[in-house]
């Protein structure tokens, strides 16, 4: 079998008393969109800043296109490839649009001109060609995101890490996005993307991973790992899924 | 080499002259506690508060009378300062605060200048030449007397941060603004009871200083970068940590002036500053960064 | 603060680098118009203070990182200056461009130091600080450095000395330093090293997270700040033969070098050009008026730059752009 894109193994990472990420694996293979859920504090975004270098695993190995990358900075990876969104997001507040997916650019593209011209181009594609020259600090949340986006897309990623971005947008606002997030995907781009809004996790993604309490609990395709009891007492509590199937079969 | 007993009294002198550099941490180190940054304008705050105890004394009231009324202006003025020229001028933003009391500072500072030139002025007290006999040492009275005000002091504002509302609302703001906010402390007026109490402490440290020192418009300028030093020795934001490392520099300061004479102990001073800034930002006894 | 948001990045060469040649043009008239000394000497050095806040801006305007010590760098180009030629006998001209590379080795070694560390903020701001006053006291005491009484250029008044019988020269000079230093910081703001370094001023966690080397990035900045400073100090101890350690590295350096980019526009080509010529002008202004009030000059610049961050955040060039606001034409992108 080839080598996957990511492969993130038996990775823990303790904060003082805490252990947030518990010998945590997965795997990503180049292609598809990957889904990372689990309940709040599960250490998703913890993860994530072990991928992309911002903290480094107290203990395991994080691979990716084979290579151990564990000990490289955040800017060396995103050089290699992988290129990661905030939860909380991040922009340059007192810089334009234009000048913010820029910097993400500049970083395939030294020569200013080519990197406003990427910046013009990616903007286009996450729906922010009108508002090249808004000052970011003046984005509504939906536009903030997207900012987000095209700011990461700007450095040509092999791997998208995107944490929550759908998160605090109403019912239209994801329609807009999730097309987006599918055709990044048809252009070559892979994606683990961690998500609370269930309905775009079973459309977009092809593999899902569950991580609780900091260990991975659940992986495989959407629609059996919502099933899986183990994830439903994850989200619900002790003794959920008993009571969820006693229910059905009393209805069914 | 020296003699164990001028080791002990240059130790015992590092510890009384530390006090002070204590009481001046005391100030900075709870201002960054609460407010997250360093206040420039504290060595000219000291250096006026010089300036307030020797007119007093011009006008007949010994310091240690006079910090009563001193101290509890300088309270007042430092409140005012914070609410009404501080918070306002830098619209929240930590480098305006920075660079605001910078501003104030130089202000301060030139304004003292050009008002009382930069002529050095000291004071006769009745006890300035007195001292303690401790049998194998001499210790100068008014130095023994910083040394005693400044516990006195340090327990006062151990009380007030531990025991009172004030306090702890002081305590509340300085772990968490927002949550503070949220149960309905002030942080406005809190912000400002802390700036005013790390007032009136350089006050308080003013007026026992002036009795066996000098004051001239610079002069809080050498007490403030010692207190730097002290403040990040002690891990910034720690009242404790600002106690003990304003004692060690004290002490430091104390021996190598002993070991290397007098404008290299000054350099130490630095030397340690620096190094420990960029060894350790979390101060010797890992305080919060 | 942060600087304006550039709504025309891809403007013509014209428009970015016209409005300087004009400015410098219209100000090298000025010895044209007069030859008192008493002016051209204030010009001189408004445009000493300009080119020393320049190097401050580069770091603090575009890179946000406030250094309160700029002075170091400034003492260390006048103190190199002078001692390479008292000392070691170099020509003039080979000394200042060393003055300028040893103030560059100073800036890496501090930016290597406290970014290593990941000083920011109050944290940077006392590092520099804490530099800035080492250098003063060794320089103070040192023989090597002349010790209190401060290191002479041996007065010999010919061109290949870099002394000049006229001010004027040394206006221009100055002049021609300044325009330069205009220039570069045009070209920085105008490449990839520029968005980088504003990058890191708006948000450093995002700016790694897109690939910036910010530790690499903000030395490069320091040492190019440091060296832009230091050609101040050099050419300082050219003009006047003379340097000591309370001018080269005191405090006054420090803030003047801080406070024009901030009255005159942080982040902005302009601003500390703008900034040293009002501040100047202003000083001048109330010299005539209060007469020599020793610290009144300062006493002012600490209130002005209290009054800047509170009512004008984009400095003097804010102001202006508030002003004329609502007719101003903004060039569509
Ligand atoms: N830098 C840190 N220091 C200490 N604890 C941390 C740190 N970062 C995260 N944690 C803790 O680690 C745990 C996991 O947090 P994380 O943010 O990874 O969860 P998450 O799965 O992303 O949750 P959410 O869905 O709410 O975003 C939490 O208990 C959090 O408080
Ligand atoms: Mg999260």
């Amino acid at each position: 079998m080839s080598e996957p894109l990511l492969r993130v193994e038996a990775v823990s990472k303790r904060f003082g008393g805490l252990l947030a990420v518990d010998a945590a694996s997965l795997v990503v293979e180049a292609g598809g969109i990957t889904g990372l859920i689990g309940p709040n504090g599960a250490g998703k975004t913890t993860l994530f800043t072990l991928v992309s270098g911002f903290e480094k695993p107290t203990t395991g190995r994080i691979l990716f296109k084979g290579r151990d990358v564990g000990a490289l900075a955040p800017h060396e990876r995103a050089a290699l490839g992988v290129a990661r969104t905030f939860q909380i997001v991040q922009p340059f507040a007192g810089l334009s649009v234009r000048e913010n997916i820029a910097v993400g650019a500049h970083l395939r593209h030294p020569r200013r001109d080519d990197a406003l011209g990427k910046a013009e181009a990616v903007a286009e594609r996450v729906g922010l060609a009108d508002r090249l020259d808004a000052p970011a600090s003046g984005l509504t949340v939906v536009g903030r995101k997207r900012l987000e986006l095209a700011r990461a897309l700007a450095t040509e990623p092999e791997l998208l890490l995107l944490d929550e971005v759908l998160a605090g947008l109403n019912p239209s606002e994801v329609r807009d996005i999730v097309p987006i997030i599918r055709d990044l995907r048809h252009s070559g781009v892979t994606i683990l993307m961690v998500e609370h809004v269930m309905q775009a996790v079973m459309s977009l993604c092809d593999t899902v991973y569950v991580l609780a309490q900091g260990r991975m609990i659940a992986e495989g395709p959407p629609a059996a790992v919502t099933r899986d009891p183990a994830v439903i007492e994850a989200y619900l509590g002790h003794g959920a899924a008993a009571r969820l199937a006693a229910r059905e079969a009393a209805h069914g | 080499m020296f003699s164990p007993d001028i080791v002990i009294a240059a130790v015992l002198n590092g510890l009384l002259t530390g006090a002070v550099y204590a009481l001046v941490s005391v100030a900075l180190t709870l201002v960054y506690g609460v407010l997250h940054i360093i206040n420039f304008a504290h060595g000219a705050i000291l250096t006026a508060a010089m300036f307030a105890a020797f007119f007093a004394h011009q006008a007949g009231i010994d310091p240690l009378l006079s910090v009563l009324f001193i101290a509890p202006a300088f309270f007042a003025l430092g409140y005012a300062v914070q609410r009404w020229i501080i918070g306002p001028a830098s619209h929240g933003d930590d480098r305006n605060i920075l660079l605001v009391t910078l501003g104030l500072s130089i202000v301060i500072e030139n304004v003292l200048l050009a008002a009382f030139r930069s002529d050095t002025r000291s004071i006769d007290v009745p006890y300035g030449f007195s001292v303690v006999d401790l049998g194998f040492v001499f210790l100068p009275m008014p130095r023994v007397i910083a040394f005693g005000v400044t516990c006195v002091v340090a327990a006062l504002l151990w009380a007030l941060l531990t025991r009172t509302d004030t306090g702890k609302a002081i305590r509340a703001v300085a772990k968490e603004k927002l949550g503070a906010s949220l149960v309905g402390i002030d942080v406005t007026h809190i912000y400002a009871v802390t700036f005013g109490i790390g007032a009136a402490c350089l006050a308080v440290a003013a007026c026992v200083l002036l009795p066996s020192y000098y004051v001239n418009p610079r002069v809080g300028t050498a007490y403030v970068l010692v207190a730097f030093t002290v403040v990040v020795l002690g891990g910034m934001g720690s009242v404790p940590g600002a106690m003990i490392g304003g004692l060690l520099i004290g002490v430091v300061e104390s021996l190598s002036g002993l070991y290397f004479g007098e404008s290299l102990g000054q350099l130490g001073i630095f030397l340690i500053f620096i190094l420990v800034l960029l060894v350790r930002p979390t101060g010797l006894f890992g305080a919060r960064a | 603060m942060t600087g304006p948001v550039n709504t025309s990045p891809r403007t013509s060469l014209l428009a970015a680098y016209g409005p300087i040649l004009a400015v410098a043009l219209v100000l090298a008239l000025l010895p044209l118009a007069t030859t008192a000394n008493t002016v051209l000497n204030a010009m001189v050095l408004a445009l000493l203070i300009a080119l020393a806040g320049q190097g401050w801006n580069i770091l603090g305007g575009y890179g946000g990182q406030f250094s309160f010590g700029h002075a170091v760098f400034f003492g260390t180009g006048a103190y190199a200056v002078a001692l390479l030629q008292s000392r070691l006998g170099l020509n003039a001209y080979l000394a200042f461009g060393a003055a300028v590379a040893i103030g560059a080795a100073v800036g890496a070694a501090i930016g290597f130091l406290s970014f290593r560390s990941g000083l920011r903020g109050s944290y940077f701001a006392l590092v520099t600080l804490a530099f800035a006053e080492v250098f003063r006291i060794v320089a103070n005491a040192s023989p090597w450095t002349g010790g209190a009484s401060g290191a002479l250029i041996k007065l010999d008044m010919r061109p290949e000395n870099f002394q000049f019988a006229s001010r004027a020269t040394f206006f221009w000079i100055a002049l021609a330093l300044v325009t330069a230093a205009l220039v570069a910081t045009r070209m920085m703001e105008r490449s990839r090293f520029g968005a980088y370094l504003v990058a890191i001023r708006e948000n450093e966690d995002a700016a790694k997270a897109l690939g910036v080397n910010t530790f690499r990035v903000k030395l490069q900045a320091i040492t190019a700040s440091a060296a832009v400073t230091a050609a101040a100090g050099a050419f300082y101890a050219q003009y006047f033969l003379f340097v000591d350690a309370n001018i080269a590295f005191g405090t006054w350096i420090s803030v003047e070098a801080l406070l024009v980019p901030i009255v005159g526009g942080l982040g902005t080509v302009f601003g500390p050009l703008i900034g040293a010529l009002a501040l100047h002008g202003l000083a001048e202004a109330t010299k005539a008026l209060a007469g020599r009030l020793p610290g009144a000059d300062l006493a002012l610049y600490g209130a002005l730059l209290v009054l800047a961050i509170a009512f004008a955040p984009n400095g003097v060039q804010g102001l202006f752009n508030r002003l004329k606001g609502g007719f101003s034409t903004r060039r569509a992108a």
